[in-house]
């Protein structure tokens, strides 16, 4: 018998961590060839179609960016989470909560015409998206309770929320009983950047957030907090950093940024609240952050390629006549990829056999793990 | 005395090396081990003896050289292997279960598939007959340090090897327990068995072993005779120069000295089953002096430490107070704010982070007391500051390193711990508490940081140290006091403490015995 063991290196590589990201979406597109040629389609045309016609055009490029904006904006958040420790798992339920309170004026109010409008919504959006994330930050500095169950179930809640919000009391009464609000007026819209194609202002937002949120990892006193509770906690907690009030910081942040992109999507691209208004830009903004290596510049980048991935799918049915669940499938392959690149940057595979000796000890770097 | 008694010898180890990476941890070693002799292995830390002894008991492999058992050439491939030879090691950090009696910590180790009962009167029998009696059935949990220790060479012992190796195995025991240790070893001296007893305390092997062999950076720089030596003569050998003796000045009207650090009446609930609680702790450390805390390991130290930095917050505010401050409510930012400085046991992982660059870790513990000088407005760090603030520290305190800024983790244990120790220092504290400053630490280095503490102390401040080290303690301390079981003595002034007074209350003694207890001769400061 055989066994598998991860041997841990004693030094990372420094160019392989860097290229991890290159190196998982050139496997992503070696697996995407041969499922297509288990599927019967051509490959080359496949991948052609999939990932290089949906850029050929400009009113595509704006698509992308209103696929990557969403995606950037959530996986920017995730990011702080992330490099403290956190778990939040539940973007996607910040998300909708965020669009939800974001669309309670221009829904309640639909007269409200002024410039304060479309502000107010997106403040309320990022208010109602750090609320709802505050929930699991809550239970675990009470209750020490896994944030990653806890906010993830929270976004089965806020998904049967907004399906019970927009089918009973927020249903357009003019709406022939359809599922939805009433259309936004024109001042609760996000104002959209070119006249060449329907991308708006929430990519503008993405890329800010991303600069900011750069900066304040890498160059403010915050972010290095964020960075020393999530690396060693204990040395945190002696430099008198508290990982409770981290837990809800973080939390609260990504949360915020989740809103915002769930009001912008809302004010934005669809124009109105419906049962779906996500094709679950929260999880796979768990991808684009670790694409982009938990680096919102990276996360840009990262953003795009998986905005590509949504397009392309959507390319690919009508052209190839294939499922749209391809988009899911290339996600999903693409984050394997990812990880296990980067497990094979700390790790090296060592095959076992059944008499081998003991496995040889690395020499002991006091204390570190 | 040397090499060539050849084939008398039980183990002879020629030409051995080990590279790690770039590093020659162990640079053709020789060695001999002959039958029925305390050999010493001497060296400062780093100097290659767990290496070596690693390559004895199999669970490292050689580069090169060989080993030869009883004569005859053989690989050790494994501690399995090692055993079978009839090699015993025990570890300096212990590999016992605490959840487990003793007896079944003993059975995991011989998987023979003996029943606990027939193991559990064995090691009985064994450990009377060596005079290192121990309850089979005892929970580990429940035992001291020193009793753990116990079952670790009894489940040796079991084995009948006929080479024993120890790794430092005083470091965790009172004076008294050490005692017992020796005449244990002694005895199985007499009855054949050879002994490879590693260790830096330079009196126990004067005392105890035939022959020593000295490592420096991975080479053998001698073999000698311990009892032929002083204790300088065999600190040159392995320091490779003169060390510099530190140097106390007498502390002058400390009675009017304003008490800086005050601990009244301080309990704490164990956190933890295995933890221990503290327990109507009081003490005060008053400007320019050194106060040291002696104790052996796991008696209270760490969570009394916690508690004095604000770690842990405490219920009863008056129960720490520092500069005539109640501040059990207030974290360990407020303490610093009010002019506290902490360097706690651990250092990677506590008190630094190891992936993070030494200007980082500079910025761990002082990022509130030094904000205006390192953070700029709107909480921007100033890169260039802490950098240079780094470098100074670096200079300072004399740290070695491969680069300008490193990750704490690639820094040797010794040089981190300057760096962690000269963060502090260079904000002149005025009360310093210290955990354990200079274990691991070189002999050279050691006494730069213990200089560097008494010219703090001397300067005005109040210096606490919590340390293992006896020796440590007689030399920097004005006063010592023994923590045992999470109470702390009353504070002995250095004139009338003994390595005998310290190691009775160590051991547990009630303080009021301690006092009245006949006066040894004074031990030799090294």
């Amino acid at each position: 018998m055989m066994r598998i063991e991860l041997v841990k290196r004693p030094q990372r590589s420094a160019l392989f961590s860097m290229l991890s990201p290159f190196i998982a979406f050139a496997l992503t597109l070696i697996a995407g060839a041969i499922m297509f040629a288990m599927l019967g389609v051509n490959p080359a045309k496949a991948l052609y179609a999939y990932f290089i016609s949906p850029l050929t055009e400009v009113w595509q490029l704006h698509e992308l960016a209103i696929k990557a904006a969403p995606l950037i904006m959530i996986a920017v958040g995730l990011s702080v989470c992330f490099r403290a420790n956190i778990w939040n798992i539940g973007a996607e339920g910040q998300f909708t909560i965020g669009a939800i309170a974001g669309s309670l004026l221009p829904v309640l109010y639909p007269d409200l015409q002024g410039a304060y409008l479309l502000p107010l919504m997106l403040l309320m959006g990022m208010i109602g998206g750090a609320a709802y994330a505050s929930v699991p930050a809550l239970l675990k500095a009470r209750f020490n309770t896994n944030e990653i169950l806890t906010s993830l179930m929270l976004v089965y809640v806020s998904q049967l929320f907004l399906d019970w919000v927009v089918r009973g009391p927020w249903r357009d009464p003019m709406g022939y009983n359809f599922p939805q609000t009433v259309q936004f007026s024109s001042a609760a819209r996000l104002p959209e950047l070119l006249d060449s194609g329907r991308a708006n202002l929430g990519f503008i937002f993405s890329i800010v957030a991303a600069v900011l949120v750069w900066l304040m990892m890498s160059r403010m006193l915050k972010g290095f907090e964020v960075r020393v509770l999530g690396s060693s906690p204990r040395a945190g907690r002696f430099a008198g950093f508290s990982i409770r009030r981290m837990a809800f910081f973080a939390f609260m942040l990504s949360g915020a940024l989740a809103g915002l992109a769930g009001i912008s999507e809302v004010s934005g691209a669809i124009g109105r609240l419906q049962p779906v208004i996500s094709p679950g830009y929260g999880f796979a903004a768990i991808i684009v952050a670790f694409l982009g290596r938990l680096n919102p510049l990276g996360i840009i980048a990262a953003g795009l390629v998986l905005g590509l991935t949504y397009l392309g799918g959507e390319a690919a049915q009508s052209s190839l006549g294939v499922s749209d669940k391809l988009a899911r499938v290339f996600q999903g392959m693409l984050l394997f990829f990812v990880l296990g690149c980067d497990t094979l940057i700390h790790y090296r595979i060592r095959f076992v056999g059944r008499k081998a000796p003991a496995p040889e000890m690395v020499p002991a770097q006091e204390g570190a793990h | 005395m040397n090499l060539h008694e050849g084939a008398a010898n039980l183990l002879e180890v020629r030409g051995l090396t080990k590279i790690f990476g770039s590093l020659k941890a162990c640079d053709s070693i020789d060695l001999g081990i002959a039958r029925g002799e305390i050999h010493a292995l001497l060296g400062e830390n780093g100097a290659g003896k767990s290496t070596l002894v690693k390559m004895l008991f199999g669970s490292l492999e050689p580069h090169s050289g060989e080993i030869l058992w009883n004569g005859q050439p053989v690989r050790i491939t494994s501690p399995g292997i090692a055993k079978k030879l009839g090699i015993g090691m025990v570890f300096q950090h212990f590999s016992l279960f605490e959840a487990l009696t003793a007896a079944e910590n003993i059975a995991l180790s011989l998987n023979d598939g003996a029943p606990i009962s027939t193991i559990a009167a064995k090691a009985r029998a064994l450990s009377y007959s060596y005079g290192l009696p121990l309850d089979p059935d005892a929970l580990v949990g429940d035992l001291s340090v020193g009793e753990r220790q116990r079952i670790e060479i009894i489940r040796c012992l079991l084995q009948t090897p006929d080479l024993i190796i120890l790794d430092e195995p005083t470091s965790v025991l009172t004076p008294q327990e050490a005692d017992k240790l020796f005449e244990t070893l002694e005895r199985l001296r007499s009855e054949g068995k050879s002994i490879l007893y590693i260790s830096h305390r330079l009196e126990e092997v004067k005392r105890m072993c035939d022959r020593a062999t000295v490592l420096r950076h991975g080479k053998v720089v001698g073999h000698c005779n311990p009892r032929e030596e002083t204790a300088s003569s065999l600190a040159r050998m392995m320091v490779g120069s003169e060390v510099r003796a530190v140097e106390r000045p007498p502390a002058e009207g400390m009675d009017k000295a304003e008490s800086l650090l005050e601990i009244v009446n301080l309990n704490r609930k164990p956190a933890t089953p295995f933890s221990i609680p503290l327990r109507n702790i009081n003490l005060s450390v008053r400007a320019g002096e050194v106060v040291g805390i002696a104790g052996v390991a796991g008696n209270g130290q760490g969570e009394f430490f916690e508690a004095v930095s604000g770690e842990v917050l405490q219920q009863d505010k008056a129960s720490v107070r520092i500069r005539g401050r109640q501040v059990g409510g207030l974290d360990i930012t407020g303490r610093r704010l009010l002019g506290a400085a902490f360097v706690p046991e651990e250092r990677l992982g506590h008190g630094a982070a190891p992936r993070m660059k030494l200007s980082e870790n500079l910025l761990l513990s002082r990022h509130a007391t030094d904000g205006k000088a390192f953070v700029g407005t709107a909480g921007m760090i100033d890169g260039k500051a802490i950098y240079s603030a780094a470098q100074r520290i670096i200079e300072v305190m004399d740290v070695r390193k491969s680069a300008p800024d490193p990750e704490a983790a690639s820094l040797s244990g010794g040089n981190l711990q300057k760096f962690i120790v000269g963060r502090e220092l260079d904000r002149k504290p005025s009360v310093m508490v210290v955990n354990q400053p200079t274990w691991g630490v070189d002999a050279g280095a050691a006494a730069h940081i213990r200089q560097a503490l008494i010219e703090l102390a001397r300067n005005g401040s109040a210096v606490l140290v919590i340390s293992q080290d006896l020796d440590e303690l007689f030399e920097i301390s004005d006063s010592i006091a023994v923590m045992h079981n999470g109470e702390l003595s009353a504070r002995i002034p250095i004139a009338e403490a003994t390595y005998e007074k310290i190691g009775l209350l160590m051991g547990g003694a009630e303080p009021g015995h301690a006092a009245t207890a006949h006066d040894a001769e004074p031990a030799e400061v090294a």
